[in-house]
């Protein structure tokens, strides 16, 4: 009977149908178990976790671990066993935490692994510190002393909000020596090497006058007195802002001073309450998106990674849309529709299928060294023989994603311009309009909205490739934005800084990834988030589009 | 009222409104004529892509050329015993056997320097050999049983912004010669092996036989130059006559041969006693032994004979692992003897001449006889051939001397070079390798595309394993089964992904997948085996366990998030389970397990890891494309067939999949086209080792992410840099046909649906 019930259940392909069922289920688990990774790993990063004190018992020593606990995991006793390790006979597995205990300068090693069996003790004391180190890593530790030039201040009561105060004093000072470092004598910098080349143009073509020799000399000049000024004042501020210092107490008792400089912030997490914690959580998201990189990567912000993935993605959007909505009017309005037309258009369309690395390749040899070196030879012959465009850069990356990019719009905007009724060109035509007036009047504005969805898929699309860009212009660490206040204001032929890459770079090359693993979810996160809101956007827009014509072809 | 139609009329032919219309139909032929520059100017440069690719590709099948550019006679001197090239081919020396050495123009013949060499009086040079092609060390072997080693120097200045080069000899290991023979017989047949640390001589005289001399080179600092500290002299047992004799650099074989090709190897790893190692026939078929050299590095020995033939033989590992010097292969003969033979000095290829005046350049990685031609009708007596191998220097009579150029840019790639087994240098057997550069310059570059190929085949062979299953029955599921409101909600979660740029899955599966997967080996496996069981468990309880009533709360076609929970517990299960597991099974560690009990090596970013992030990458393309297949099946043909009394799984299986299968081909190729050309994920889930292994457990290098490693680095316009290209060009072909063949089954489908 029961036998039976089963063979008819299989032969009616009732489990067959789950199965298909569940392969559903399976893709759909993925998807959104991976968001979730994402988030959660990407934005627990910022939460300002307590900090532990454990009296810690190893291999026969008790010592003190501070620290953060970063993951934890089970292992088998077995393992631990052959490490020499103690395990009672009747435990399977055992816990370990990884900790996550900073002091990278002192004690050499940023994580350690402890086993539940040692904790002998675990506290939260509320004066434990973190130092936000602008090297180094995160600081743990006791603050014990604030010093000015090496005279101790304020007394034990207000040790910490004097240490906030002079902090604040001295990140104050540090804002004004980033400027003039990195603006102020860059700009400088910039206008000297551009004299030098100006001499070197002269020179390269036949000798200068004496009255472009003298212009060239008094301008040097006077950008030499410029630099002098600015060193100065970045001499008495860098005087200013080594002033203080703090004394503080490691793990292991001894004592380390610190001068306040090197401090991006300091904050005792296990005194704040869940108020303040969410405070400083999204202050920490915001200085995550708006601050430069540190430690090769690894610490600090991705600002120039954001600017330099928008930079190349406005650029490439004002290279691709003129371009592939003129081939698609040319493919849809213009062209004679026969086999030659089709071919091309199944050709566009696999274009979109073929791999970005190849992409890659061809603007590595055509842009960046056909292009760039004739351009070099033709026009830049002073600088030579260093590259201007003849070297990766923010305009061949931007160019080759364009060329990548360009069935997307090319197919986005035919379907828009198919789905235009026929009645509305010929109504047009009827009231004498010619076909130039007509589309551009009429079936252009009607199929914007198409355009504007192959436009913003081109744009995720492009905000995500990494692989050709890697060929084409993309660095791990650029000195300067490719937009600045020097003339001419955008500099195509720099390189840049990508999100994309950043990830790839900051997860697989740095030295640390351990230490930088939190920060790359959070940049994988904030790249998921744009291209997914990127690509709803695209679907909205097309749903809309499509509920219109549904209506006018009624 | 007439008045306001004649006023309108007027205005519409008035001046004005002409030169309105004018403007117009301007504009009109001024768009029409724009978009279709524009529009045609796009398509071209997408043709572009691949004419440009093509472009770098093509020199690869470029055939080499040689043409004469000089002929010029030399200022009168004595019968010549050496001729060479300086790196810039401007400056040629010569040198004759009284000692004379004259530096001359390359195009012209003028003397630009003449010195003699410190010969002491009376003596008389009686062998000579070019020790180092790469630092141009020259040894000449004397008859007082002395050897003098010397070097030509050419020092660039730039007076005036105009390269000018200054030659001379010059003496690093002083300009006394020095003794190798105490007997002082004459050094009639000589080889010099010369690494950073020592040098040594085999020397021979007819009635004196071998001797061996061992030193140890010592650099001065003050004098740029070398002092030398003696080891050892050996005199070697043997006793027929040497007609040729070489030694490596690195000193650790000698190799005498005799006229008839007998060669003998002695093992020099104690240099004061040299072992008689090796006997072996280099010939075949009564030939004389025409002549004994080194291919670049000193490895290869290129034997030629008196019939033309040339071979290549090395010394390489034998079953037992002793070095055995080995016939690695035979070059395309020569049409008569061989008279010269120089080897390239940057690449593994060399230059021949016979008797009758043919040239002929050979390549040994790939096997190639690149050029073979016909040069002057008659015999040269020296042949110089150019460090950069691009300019060829031959003198026939006394001092009589014709310049050639040789265009040979590519000859390391051919056919079997590319997708062939080649015995490389130091193997003991044939195989596939990559390995395109290296730190030393004397290094065998190993294009062999197959590892490449191989490893994008697996990479995409465990993507499409993990993903078409998924996806298609996914799809069926979704368009057939699923209730319409889910539906909405199913396809977008799961189309979105496929715009998940792929760094981000890359970065997922090799820093967090991959760990993962190694700490829970056996849950990965278990999960695998238990998850279709606990659907069907949960699908037979639900519908053989429940009361209607609880049944029919949820409706039709909501399966799928019924087994979602089912999905998360399994999974959850699984990985729980998988310590106990690997404690029960495998002795605690998988991994240990599988390397001692089944060889099975594992790596921790393999094929495993790629196979899944890479079909999760693939997912969304195969699933969207089938759905939309099968969705798109004309209703009333499934109708039908339930009409029929059908059940809906029949109907699918026998009426619609049948149907729609066209779709499904198209999505699988789509996808495979995806999953060939994935760079990020192979590049970061993978160790990225061009190994040829299948299994699941080790890693592999793709074409694609071999493209992004290695462009960066390669040298524009060199071989390699041409073989990516060739690679990419591969890439965009087959994704291309792929896409190509998917399209045109969509489009033919399309044409049936709409005709049904």
């Amino acid at each position: 009977m029961k036998s039976n019930s089963m063979k008819k259940w299989f032969a009616a392909g009732t489990p067959w149908i789950w199965l298909n069922a569940g392969a559903v289920s399976i893709s759909v688990v993925m998807v959104v178990g991976l968001l979730l990774l994402i988030a959660v790993r990407g934005l627990g990063h910022f939460w300002p976790a307590d900090v532990q004190q454990y009296r810690y018992h190893d291999q026969g020593k008790t010592v003190r671990l501070i620290g953060e606990q970063v993951s934890e995991e089970l292992i088998s006793s077995g393992l631990l066993r052959e490490s020499g390790q103690t395990v009672a006979d009747d435990r399977e597995s055992v816990k370990r935490y990884l900790l996550k205990i900073g002091n990278r300068d002192i004690g050499g090693l940023d994580f350690v692994w402890i086993t539940e069996l040692g904790i002998e003790e675990q506290s939260q004391p509320d004066a434990l510190m973190v130092l936000e180190r602008r090297e180094w890593g995160n600081f743990y530790g006791y603050l014990k002393q604030v010093k000015e030039r090496g005279q101790l201040v304020s007394s034990k009561q207000s040790l910490w909000s004097e240490l906030q105060q002079r902090l604040q004093r001295v990140s104050h000072f540090y804002e004004r020596i980033e400027k003039i470092q990195k603006s102020e004598i860059g700009a400088v910098n910039y206008q000297l090497e551009r004299l030098r080349l100006q001499a070197r143009s002269y020179e390269l073509n036949g000798g200068s006058t004496p009255a472009e020799q003298s212009e060239l000399a008094s301008e040097r000049q006077r950008l030499n007195v410029e630099y002098e000024l600015l060193q100065k004042e970045l001499n008495q501020l860098l005087h200013q802002v080594n002033r203080d210092s703090l004394v503080a107490e490691v793990m292991s008792g001894e004592t380390v001073e610190i001068s306040l400089q090197k401090i991006v912030q300091a904050y005792r997490p296990n005194e704040m309450n869940v108020l303040q914690k969410l405070g400083f959580y999204f202050a920490s998201i915001g200085s995550f998106i708006s601050n430069d990189p540190r430690e090769a990567n690894t610490e600090g912000g991705i600002f120039p990674a954001i600017f330099g993935t928008v930079m190349m993605v406005l650029l490439m959007a004002i290279m691709v849309t003129p371009l592939g909505v003129i081939a698609a009017l040319y493919l849809r309005e213009y062209a004679h529709q026969g086999f030659v037309t089709r071919a091309i258009r199944i050709a566009v369309n696999n274009l979109a299928g073929v791999p970005s690395i190849v992409y890659g390749i061809f603007g590595l040899g055509f842009f960046v060294y056909f292009l760039g070196g004739n351009i070099d030879q033709l026009f830049f012959p002073e600088a030579a023989p260093a590259p201007t465009f003849g070297t990766p850069g923010l305009l061949w990356a931007s160019l080759t994603l364009a060329l990548l990019t360009l069935p997307v719009v090319i197919v986005a905007t035919e379907e828009g311009l198919s789905r235009i009724p026929r009645s509305i060109r010929e109504g047009s035509l009827a009231l004498g309009a010619t076909k130039a007036e007509t589309l551009w009047h009429t079936v252009l504005p009607m199929a914007s909205p198409a355009i504007m969805t192959g436009l913003i898929l081109a744009i995720a699309r492009a905000a995500g490739e990494v692989a050709p860009l890697m060929l084409v212009g993309v660095v791990k660490l650029a000195p300067t934005l490719p937009l600045d206040g020097n003339f001419p204001f955008l500099h195509m032929e720099r390189q840049f800084m990508h999100l994309g890459f950043h990830i790839y770079d900051v997860g697989f090359q740095s030295p640390n990834v351990e230490a930088a693993r939190p920060l790359v979810y959070a940049t994988a996160l904030l790249l998921v988030l744009v291209i997914i809101m990127l690509n709803l956007t695209a679907i909205a827009i097309r749903n809309r589009l499509r509920e219109k014509f549904r209506s006018l072809e009624n | 009222m007439s008045e306001l139609l004649s006023s309108k009329t007027n205005s519409l032919f008035s001046e004005r409104s002409k030169q309105r219309r004018k403007l117009r139909s301007f504009k009109e032929h001024l768009a029409r004529y724009l978009v279709a520059v524009g529009g045609i100017g796009v398509i071209a440069a997408i043709v572009l892509i691949f004419v440009y690719l093509l472009y770098v590709v093509f020199p690869i099948f470029l055939p080499a050329s040689m043409e004469p550019l000089q002929h010029y006679s030399l200022e009168a001197q004595g019968k010549g015993i050496y001729l060479a090239l300086e790196e810039q081919n401007e400056v040629a020396l010569r040198i004759d056997e009284q000692g004379n050495v004259l530096f001359f123009a390359t195009h012209s013949g003028k003397t630009v320097h003449k010195e003699r060499l410190p010969l002491s009086a009376g003596t008389q040079i009686s062998s000579m050999v070019e020790v180092d092609a790469n630092q141009g060390l020259l040894a000449f072997g004397l008859d007082n049983g002395t050897v003098l080693l010397a070097k030509p120097q050419y020092q660039i200045s730039y007076p005036n912004d105009v390269r000018h080069i200054t030659p001379k000899m010059v003496y690093p290991f002083g300009d006394e010669a020095l003794i190798l023979r105490e007997d002082g017989s004459a050094v009639e047949t000589l080889a010099v092996g010369n690494s950073e640390e020592s040098i040594s001589f085999l020397s021979y005289n007819a009635s004196a036989g071998l001797v061996l001399n061992y030193y140890l080179k010592e650099e001065d600092l003050m004098e740029e130059g070398f002092t030398l500290e003696e080891q050892s002299v050996a005199h070697l047992d043997y006793g027929q006559t040497v007609s040729r004799l070489q030694l490596d650099a690195e000193q650790q074989f000698a190799f005498v041969a005799t006229a008839e090709g007998v060669l003998t190897v002695f093992s020099l790893a104690d240099k004061s006693e040299p072992e008689m190692s090796q006997r072996v026939h280099l010939l075949a078929g009564g030939a004389r032994l025409s002549r004994l050299d080194f291919l670049l590095g000193s490895l290869s020995l290129l034997v030629s004979d008196s019939k033309g033939t040339i071979s290549q033989w090395f010394m390489s590992r034998d079953a037992q692992n002793a070095f055995q010097l080995t016939h690695i292969r035979q070059f395309e003969p020569m049409v008569s003897g061989v008279q010269l033979l120089h080897s390239e000095q940057r690449r593994k290829g060399f230059v021949a001449l016979d008797q009758t005046g043919q040239v002929a350049l050979y390549h040994s990685t790939s096997e190639r006889l690149v050029l073979s031609q016909p040069l002057l009708g008659r015999s040269p007596q020296l042949m110089a051939l150019s460090p950069r191998a691009n300019r060829l220097l031959l003198e026939s009579d006394d001092g009589v001397i014709d310049l050639w150029s040789i265009d040979n840019e590519h000859p390391e790639i051919s056919w079997s070079a590319l997708w062939d087994e080649v015995w490389y240098e130091s193997y003991s057997e044939p195989d596939y390798v990559w390995q395109s550069s290296s730190a030393s310059n004397d290094f065998e570059p190993k294009f062999s595309l197959v590892p490449l190929t191989f490893g994008t085949i697996k990479a995409a062979f465990y993507a499409m394993l993990m993903a078409m299953p998924l996806a298609i029955f996914g799809a069926i599921y979704t368009a057939y089964f699923m209730a319409p409101s889910m539906r909405k909600v199913v396809k977008p979660t799961i189309e979105i992904m496929e715009a998940l740029p792929t760094v981000i899955l890359g970065f997922l599966a090799g820093l967090w997948l991959a760990p993962f997967a190694e700490a829970n080996l056996p849950g990965i496996f278990t999960l695998l085996l238990l998850m279709p069981l606990g659907m069907l468990l949960f699908a037979y309880a639900w519908t053989h366990g429940l009361p209607k009533r609880v049944q029919q709360c949820v409706p039709d076609g909501w399966q799928a998030a019924l087994l979602i929970p089912v999905v998360i517990v399994v999974g959850w299960g699984s990985i729980a389970l998988s310590p106990t597991l690997e404690g029960l099974l495998f002795d605690g560690n998988m991994q240990m397990w599988m390397q001692h009990e089944l060889g099975i090596g594992f790596d921790q970013r393999n094929a495993l890891i790629v196979g899944l992030a890479m079909g999760f990458a693939v997912i969304p393309t195969i699933f969207s494309i089938t759905e939309d297949a099968i969705f798109s099946v004309p209703k009333h043909l499934s109708y039908g067939s339930l009409a029929l009394g059908a059940t809906p799984w029949q109907t699918l299986i026998r009426v619609v999949l049948l149907t729609a299968s066209p779709g499904i081909f198209s999505a699988v190729m789509i996808g495979l086209g995806r999953a060939v050309g994935e760079t990020m994920i192979v590049l970061m889930a993978t160790g990225n080792t061009p190994i040829m292994d299948f299994s699941v457990f080790e890693g592999m290098r793709t074409l694609s992410a071999n493209i992004a490693v290695e462009v960066p680095e390669a040298e524009v316009n060199s071989s390699h840099y041409r073989i990516l290209f060739l690679a990419a060009l591969v890439l965009f072909m087959v994704t291309f046909v792929f896409n190509s063949v998917a399209e045109l089954v969509r489009q033919r489908l399309r044409d049936k649906y709409s005709n049904l």
